[in-house]
């Protein structure tokens, strides 16, 4: 079982689905889309896989996912036989994955918006996307700093899960829309533990930990 | 009077496959808001007060100049050549310098910890000897002779190869490389910049090749480009200071910088000092 990926490099939502699959070693293709300039995810085509006009796309047989935190969900349950990437035989801590996969929503929708703008110049309003963008990081800080003082560095639970992935990339990806992370130290050591995972894969605007020699990375 | 050199020479503020009948754009070049229009007599290149701008069609972009007596826009006769895949890669925006864009493109040393595995890995970072000219004639910088082991150094590249560049500063704004091209040794694949400077210290940057490659779609090709682009935008966006300092005395170059300090002295020497600080501040 493996899937195609219809993808844009520079998209923090298709980098999610590359993570994931990195992270679990999973092969699978990948098919370009000219997301820009192109505007190719808005084609025919693209349009008659996903008639939502969004990117990524995940096609596994006769199966079509267009909503990432779904492709996430799959991923884990096809591809990591130990369930820990998405518990579902946790109840509370399924449920609790859910609640970030719907936050990793609203940092789509801020932090990701912000950086169309400041990158590509879409259409969109900066000072508010920030302002947003700032209120989902505050919320995440508290939580983050919370779980620190009960021994806990991910999310939810003792183990990455997909929830991480989900929220991951637009955190990361804040300074190229303007949005530092220095006001936020819990932030930032998680994203230093994300980055240090093995596996871990990065994009554009996501640098590689190179003070990490091999065997020394932060968590097994 | 920095504004008043940049103002004479030619940018792109288009991509020319965009400005089909009727569309519109609008931006900002050198601090002045433009709307760039395509209607059935052409395009219209206008800022706020109605005053029209020259304008051409090259290398797949419109070009226009604000000045009254602009320099002519130089050549890419590459982008001619029958067999050649012209990819306009789209506009990035970048807060820095328009003169740190270019000069970061000219920078061979960084590719092995910017572009991993791509333009460069370790432990391969050494910098061979490489030749540096200004060419009078053409008023252009040249590096030439550049070697540089890359693990993938094109789309089209199999594996690892050594890549012979040579780069070209044809304009204070734009760099032009030239490059091994995998699939066929006897020709060099171009790969361009074009700054379009929107303040001294923001730009759109428009990417450019002309290729040789059958294989990859035009979307791959695109992403392989704005890829490695992107992997350089946070840096150029921290760089300090945030102008490109020309003065000898703020910065001390090694050797692998001799294409960046024949550069800034060709930006000093011409007066193209849009972008730049000329002294300590």
């Amino acid at each position: 079982m493996s899937f195609t990926l219809y993808n844009w490099v520079l998209s923090g939502n298709c980098y999610k689905v590359r993570l994931l699959a990195s992270l679990l070693d999973v092969a699978y293709e990948t098919v370009a889309v000219d997301f820009h300039p192109g505007q190719q995810h808005k084609s025919e085509a693209m349009l008659a896989l996903n008639p939502a006009g969004t990117l990524p796309v995940l096609v596994a047989g006769d199966l079509v996912l267009t909503e990432t935190p779904a492709m996430l969900a799959w991923i884990a349950a096809t591809f990591d036989p130990s369930g820990r990437w998405w518990p579902t035989n946790d109840a509370r801590a399924m449920a609790e994955v859910m609640e970030w996969l719907a936050f990793s929503s609203a940092l789509t929708a801020t932090s990701g918006e912000a950086r169309l703008k400041a990158v590509l110049d879409r259409p969109i309003d900066l000072p508010k996307a920030l302002a947003g963008a700032e209120r989902c990081f505050r919320q995440l800080e508290q939580h983050l700093v919370e779980r620190r003082f009960g021994g806990g560095v991910w999310l939810v639970g003792d183990h990455p899960t997909i929830a991480d992935i989900a929220c991951f990339p637009y955190v990361a990806l804040s300074p190229d829309g303007g949005l530092e992370h220095d006001a936020f130290p819990a932030i930032r050591e998680w994203l230093y533990a994300i980055r240090g995972l093995p596996g871990f894969k990065t994009m554009p605007g996501i640098h590689e930990l190179h003070e990490l020699r091999e065997g020394e990375a932060v968590h097994g | 009077m920095s504004l008043v050199y940049a103002k004479n020479d030619w940018y792109a503020i288009a991509a020319a496959d965009e400005m089909t009948l009727g569309q519109q754009r609008q931006t900002l070049l050198l601090g002045t808001p433009l709307t760039v229009t395509a209607t059935d007599e052409g395009v219209v290149v206008r800022d706020d007060q109605g005053k029209t701008y020259p304008y051409q069609i090259k290398f797949d972009h419109v070009w226009t100049a604000l000045g009254d007596a602009p320099r002519a826009l130089f050549d890419i006769p590459e982008g001619d050549e029958p067999g050649r895949r012209c990819v306009p890669c789209g506009v990035v925006r970048v807060k820095c310098s328009p003169l740190r864009a270019v000069e970061n493109f000219l920078d061979i040393a960084h590719f092995p910890f910017v572009h991993t595995d791509i333009l460069g890995a370790e432990p391969h970072t050494e910098v061979e000897p490489y030749k540096v000219e200004i060419r009078e004639e053409q008023d252009e910088v040249w590096a030439t002779k550049v070697r540089f082991f890359q693990p993938k150094a094109a789309k089209s590249a199999g594996s690892g190869i050594t890549t012979e560049y040579e780069y070209r500063v044809p304009a204070p704004t734009v760099a032009v490389l030239y490059k091994t091209c995998p699939p066929k040794p006897e020709a060099q694949d171009v790969i361009a910049i074009f700054v379009q400077p929107r303040g001294e210290e923001e730009c759109d940057v428009w990417p450019w090749m002309a290729l040789y490659d059958d294989e990859s779609s035009f979307e791959e090709l695109v992403q392989f480009q704005q890829e490695i682009f992107l992997q350089d935008r946070s840096i150029l966006e921290n760089q300090l200071p945030h102008r490109l300092p020309l003065d000898p005395k703020m910065e001390i170059p090694t050797r692998a910088d001799m294409t960046s300090v024949a550069y800034r002295r060709w930006l000093k020497k011409r007066g193209a000092l849009y972008g730049a600080m000329t002294e300590v501040a």
